[in-house]
């Protein structure tokens, strides 16, 4: 731990537009950077979802204008079979890495994992600056797939292989698009490695005065058990990239085996394993639903409690219990390749630590359930999210229990139960986190308040507009309806078509009701009601400044810590809370020890 | 939301097609176990969830707060106990089913049939008379030709006599033993009403076994994403009676 008169500051304030907007490296310009990206990305992969979900119902509607970006793809706006794929493959690539990746855990953690300890910015700011950057960067070379040759990549966000590296010959966006999105994604990978790095230096080296481990808010846990998690994943998806990119340019055949015939023509590549591509995807492919989806659980933890008015049932056990989760999500990523011909004794060995990780998921959920009974709830936008993500956890978790099982994930293997499973917890849940964190920081973020009414409204459309979406999938899974399908030609599938018209339509008013979200975002961001230092009565460091915070933090001081991050549910001078930083004597509530009934 | 959800899966409004294999009804055991224990649990915690926000946010601004009776120690108890157990049960018996598909080789009996997957069609090889398989040579695919599988019959004695087929025909109540050849990408077998689903790994060849057990007519389709076809590869699987089945085969031989 650090003491407060020898941590010097990082940095001075900046004097120009570019250094305090553009080339910041201010940790909080760099998290709202993060979230930026993050926001114009969901709007693009939303877009995209519409598309698909129009095409496969009404494969014959012209979407005015799409013509217009890929004459090939959509002549005249209709979506060709290969296009589908193309927008589903950057549909998925988009909203895993650069949302579900990007906001919950660079852009939230970035902005305040450092107050949260008390530190006036990240361990290395440049790199942190770097970081962000190279992660931009990322994403325009993912963005100009849609603008070059034959389209982008259709071989989807697992981009499997051979597929994925025989190029050209196998047919429409296996050209420079793939390309493209394997260098995107390897550029990546660079971003969140040094995002990784920095972030545990932060946490390790950068905690104030009294900040001890375990007095870290869960959020900051979540960050911190994160970035571990994802230094290792990041490391290793890193390499798989390059050898993709190899296996495409340089003639290389990692993942090619020899004798493949593509349209008469005997492929020049010999030795390779299409396998040794989907271990090492899905090596680091499995954490990484955990990159997205722990900081999500952090950031709910952290607003559930302060919306309780207590502290947790314990504290430590959800620590533990994320510390479980990411420990065992390097042990479960066989689970994703039950059939696909690697050993079948392997897959009893995956199926067992993915059923065993239910274990602390089920502690997380009925710790955030069980702390809920007998509490002072408060209902807000952010809690109503909080909430709206346990529901979501607990939907997409329980139907973990199916796939993780070999023998019937024979059955539903590569059918719409995995697609409703991941989008639930993945990307229903992730996203529930997101909407928490923004209503409930924006205030501390901007200075200024969202409206809670539109909060609402968007909460509860978005809450049954979710379901609605996701859990028909569920059902259309169970009937043997294949994913990954541009259109359903098939016998079998035809009957199922009235559930995919109501997935549809839903998707589509779903999709439209995040307009209200976006108008209060920007509403509020320039004509909210100003906002106080700390409107929801929290407790944890980013409340004990001003909003927004001043460029250092802390206005020059670094604060004390006295207390434990949740000390909510006690009578003190300043109501029913008491602030990490105020020397104020109280009782500490620590665990479920001094708060029986 | 919770129990609106539940309506259609205990009315059984999208099930499974029924099964027509010898190994299928262990899976749809499985399967029916799960759903009953992932869904009382969706259930419940969805209820409890529900009647918790009710109650704590309309809680006295006076009254105390309370401790979920047990506290931390109970949940996390409860939840290793009761989810360890139910994760344990599936996961031992669940073993059965797919120790019985991949742990057992096929019987000496089983009828060896080829299938390869390629952009986008699946093609189907019966050894012929001799009951070898001819070898394949990947330079002389020639779809033109309707050589799909690269085949010498001039020089290879055992390729002499296979039979191709664009169609799989299998006699009912008798194993098969199904030898998977990848041509170029990857792809898979899914045959819903067999529960058999397997990936083709090019340069790896795989091995399936099963029995159907009714006679009919269904679909096999790629669950594998190919390319631009993907949405439109699949063949069809006729399940007949051994007499249609050997008159099927010698109208095939004879077309060759």
């Amino acid at each position: 731990m650090h003491d407060t008169a020898v941590h010097a500051t990082h940095h001075g304030p900046p004097t120009s537009f570019i250094r305090k907007h553009i080339f910041s490296v201010d940790h909080k310009v760099i998290g709202k950077q993060y979230y930026a990206l993050g926001l114009f990305s969901v709007l693009v992969g939303m877009v995209l979802s519409w598309i698909m979900r129009l095409h496969l119902v009404w494969p014959n509607f012209a979407i005015p204008g799409l013509g217009l970006l890929s004459p090939a793809g959509a002549p005249g706006g209709v979506v060709t079979p290969e296009y589908y794929l193309q927008l589903m493959t950057m549909h998925g690539t988009l909203m895993v890495f650069f949302v579900l990746t990007n906001v919950p855990f660079a852009g939230f953690g970035n902005y305040f994992l450092p107050i949260q300890i008390g530190a006036d910015d990240m361990a290395f700011p440049r790199f942190n600056m770097m970081s962000f950057w190279v992660t931009f960067v990322g994403a325009c070379f993912l963005f100009a797939a849609f603008f070059v040759g034959d389209g982008p990549p259709l071989a989807g966000w697992t981009a499997y292989a051979p597929l994925s590296t025989l190029g050209k010959i196998t047919g429409p966006g296996e050209d420079v698009g793939q390309t493209l999105w394997a260098i995107s994604i390897g550029i990546f990978c660079i971003g969140q490695l040094l995002g990784s790095l920095n972030f545990i230096a932060t946490t390790l080296d950068l905690r104030t005065k009294g900040m001890t481990f375990m007095r870290m808010p869960l959020c900051t846990w979540a960050w911190f058990i994160t970035s571990c998690i994802g230094l290792l994943a990041f490391a290793v998806l890193l390499p798989a990239c390059i050898l993709m990119i190899l296996d495409r340019v340089a003639g290389t055949s990692f993942f090619i085996p020899g004798g493949l015939v593509v349209n008469d023509q005997l492929q020049p590549h010999s030795g390779g394993s299409p396998l040794l591509w989907q271990h090492l995807f899905w090596f680091f492919g499995h954490p990484e639903v955990y990159i997205a989806i722990l900081p999500a659980a952090g950031i709910v933890s952290h607003i559930l409690v302060n919306s309780y008015r207590r502290p947790l049932l314990s504290h430590k056990v959800v620590i533990y219990s994320m510390m479980a989760i990411g420990f065992l999500s390097y042990m479960v990523w066989g689970h994703h390749m039950f059939v696909s011909g690697m050993n079948p004794v392997s897959a009893l060995a995956f199926s067992f630590p993915t059923l065993v990780i239910t274990i602390p998921a089920t502690i997380l959920t009925l710790i955030w359930v069980g702390s809920l009974y007998g509490s002072k709830l408060r209902i807000n936008s952010a809690s109503l999210f909080a909430l709206g993500f346990v529901s979501m956890f607990v939907a997409g978790g329980v139907s973990g229990f199916f796939l993780a099982q070999p023998s019937i994930d024979i059955y539903l293997h590569a059918t719409y139960f995995v697609v409703g499973h991941f989008h639930m917890v993945m990307g229903v849940a992730a996203i529930f986190g997101m909407f928490a964190g923004t209503y409930f920081w924006f205030p501390k973020m901007t200075g200024r308040m969202m409206n809670e009414t539109l909060g609402k409204a968007h909460f509860w459309f978005t809450f049954v507009g979710a379901y609605c979406i996701f859990m028909p999938f569920h059902y259309l899974g169970l009937a043997g309806n294949v994913r990954r399908y541009s259109t359903f030609v098939d016998d079998f599938m035809g009957p199922l078509m009235p559930v995919h018209k109501f997935i549809s339509i839903a998707a589509l008013c779903t999709g439209a009701v995040q307009l209200i979200f976006l108008y209060n975002l920007l509403h509020s961001r320039f004509w909210g009601k100003p906002a106080s230092a700390n409107p929801w009565e929290g407790t944890s460091l980013e409340w004990s400044t001003s909003s927004p915070p001043p460029w250092d933090n802390f206005g020059g001081k670094h604060p004390v810590v006295y207390h434990d991050p949740y000390q909510y549910g006690i009578e003190s001078s300043t109501g029913d809370y008491v602030m990490q930083d105020s020397p104020e004597q109280i009782q500490t509530v620590r665990d479920d020890k001094k708060l029986t009934p | 939301m919770a129990i609106l959800s539940a309506i259609p899966i205990v009315r059984h409004t999208w099930a499974p097609p029924e099964d027509i294999s010898t190994h299928g009804h262990l899976i749809d055991e499985q399967l029916a176990d799960t759903m009953v224990e992932a869904g009382v649990a969706f259930v419940a915690a969805q209820i409890i969830l529900g009647i918790f926000i009710w109650t704590a946010s309309s809680a006295r601004p006076d009254a105390k707060i309370r401790n979920f009776p047990g506290g931390a120690k109970g949940l996390v108890a409860a939840a290793v106990l009761l989810v360890g157990t139910e994760v344990l049960a599936l996961g031992v018996f669940g073993q059965k089913a797919w120790a019985s598909i991949y742990f057992t080789p096929p019987g000496a009996n089983a009828l060896p049939l080829q299938v390869q997957a390629g952009q986008f069609a699946f093609y189907f090889r019966y050894p012929g008379p001799d009951g070898k398989f001819g070898p394949i040579h990947p330079e002389l695919v020639n779809e033109g030709n309707q050589n799909y599988f690269g085949l010498d019959q001039t020089h290879d004695q055992d390729s002499k006599d296979d039979i191709v087929a664009a169609e799989m025909a299998i006699p009912v109540n008798r194993e098969v033993h199904l030898l998977m050849h990848g041509k170029d990408v990857g792809h898979s077998f899914y045959v819903r009403e067999l529960r058999v689903q397997q990936d083709f790994v090019p340069g790896l060849d795989l091995s399936l076994h099963f029995t159907a057990t009714k006679v009919g007519r269904y679909e096999i389709v790629c669950t594998q994403l190919c390319g631009l076809g993907h949405y439109n590869m699949k063949a069809y699987l006729s399940v007949l009676s051994p007499e249609d089945y050997d008159a099927w085969l010698k109208k095939e031989q004879a077309m060759q």
